[in-house]
């Protein structure tokens, strides 16, 4: 419990550091970013405390939103993620997924990449059209959805290749 | 009694996650309906000195950019000084030699953004060096915004790229003015709106700053105009302009004080106020 506190405080200061002072200022053709910092919420233990999570991820995204300039996008966005989250497990792993004690970092399978995927997916929707924030540029929140996706999923599951072998 | 606490208890999970995203759909509301209305921004010390730092360390891959930006301008003020004495030259300085009106202070950008609807810059400069909300922040091309709000070492700017910015223009070498707002789309373009179908004029026009500002000095360039439309209902104009700036990369800016500003508004104000009086 204390090492599981432990190492999900380092996860939180690790990525929203990468995200901050790396990911922040590549901008793939002008405004596709990729959010690396949600890996957090993705990777935190499924059998933990549950308000705890969501209080977690809220503060994560309020942090993004201080250095990002965006009200409060990205803490919507990652609290609807950090809540629903239990959906997307039932939804990649079938019902049985909470008496399996599944390691979501630990092997990647078309389970564990649907999940992931299905999560980002959700996270960008939410953000971007809350950022945009207008009915008459829906094509515009689509099409910067499925892109950021795109580079957000290559991102993290590059990531959760390098931070795997020191796991074991 | 019991049975509202027990209610609380069993329910605390769903119950902090709707108070959660309470707080955090307010935030965002509120960041999207008035500009004035951001609490969480990034003029605070710490993302101030986060992105001071990672600025530091960008500044490197720029240097032969910063100077050529650097080399151009000086050719300019050359090109003024010389200029100067026996020619009727129409001036092409961009900061007015009225030194008694305006006061100019330099500042570095070190945080942009450009691909959002509402679009802030932060400074490396803030109260302590003099900045106060409301002053015209320019680049050596031309208007980049206005001084939101500053802490004491950091100031954050609303670019010229946020659908509500408060600029108003008009056509070079004429009075025919109408207000800047931008689309939210490219960020190499924004919109001249209400301008008078009685104006003259056609692509490449170059649109400044308008006089009646308190804010900008007249004649500041914005952009060139790009394509022009006309808006059947209201007769009248819907330009679209290509910004002299290059808003995705700003290294240093210039601000701008104003200093009878307050005597102007006052005035203004005051006038509006009974209109009867003679």
């Amino acid at each position: 419990m204390n090492s599981n506190f432990i190492l999900n405080l380092i996860r939180f200061i690790v990525l929203l550091t990468i995200q901050i002072v790396v990911l922040e200022q590549v901008k793939f053709g002008g405004w596709i970013n990729p959010y690396l910092y949600i890996l957090f919420i993705i990777l935190y233990p499924i059998n933990s405390n549950k308000s705890g999570f969501i209080a977690a991820s809220f503060c994560l995204g309020l942090v993004m939103d201080l250095f990002c300039d965006s009200g409060g996008v990205h803490a919507t966005a990652c609290l609807l993620l950090a809540y629903f989250r239990p959906g997307f497990l039932k939804f990649a792993f079938g019902l049985s997924y909470e008496y399996q004690t599944i390691r979501i970092a630990e092997k990647l399978s078309v389970d564990r990449f649907t999940f992931i995927m299905s999560a980002i997916l959700f996270h960008h929707l939410v953000l971007f059209s809350l950022e945009l924030y207008r009915f008459d540029l829906i094509f515009e929140i689509i099409t910067r959805t499925i892109l950021s996706t795109l580079f957000t999923f290559i991102i993290c599951i590059i990531s959760i290749y390098l931070i795997k072998p020191n796991k074991r | 009694m019991q049975q509202i606490i027990n209610f609380l208890i069993k329910n605390s999970y769903k119950l902090l996650f709707l108070l959660l995203l309470g707080v955090s759909l307010t935030l965002t509301v509120k960041s999207h309906s008035y500009h004035r209305s951001q609490y969480i921004n990034s003029s605070n010390a710490v993302s101030g000195y986060t992105y001071n730092q990672i600025n530091s360390v960008k500044e490197y891959f720029g240097l032969r950019q910063k100077n050529e930006d650097l080399a151009r301008e000086n050719a300019r003020l050359k090109e003024i000084l010389f200029n100067k004495k026996d020619t009727i030259l129409e001036s092409k300085i961009v900061v007015p030699d009225i030194l008694s009106t305006y006061t100019v202070r330099q500042a570095k950008v070190i945080k942009n953004s450009y691909s959002k609807q509402e679009n802030f810059l932060t400074l490396d400069r803030g109260a302590f060096e003099g900045l106060k909300p409301d002053m015209a922040v320019i680049s050596d091309r031309g208007v980049v915004g206005i001084i939101e709000k500053t802490s004491k070492n950091f100031a954050t700017v609303i670019s010229i790229l946020h659908t509500k910015n408060p600029l108003n223009g008009k056509i070079k070498n004429s009075e025919h003015f109408g207000s800047i707002t931008w689309d939210g789309r490219n960020a190499g373009y924004v919109q001249l709106i209400d301008v008078p179908k009685l104006a003259t004029l056609k692509k490449g026009d170059t649109i400044v700053t308008g006089a009646q500002s308190a804010i900008f000095p007249e004649n500041i360039p914005i952009g060139k105009i790009d394509r022009i439309f006309e808006e059947k209902a209201t007769n009248k104009y819907v330009i679209n302009i290509r910004l002299f700036n290059d808003m995705t990369s700003l290294g240093y800016v210039y601000i701008i004080e104003n200093k009878k500003k307050l005597e102007k508004q006052a005035l203004e104000t005051e006038t509006e106020k009974d209109p009867t009086k003679k």
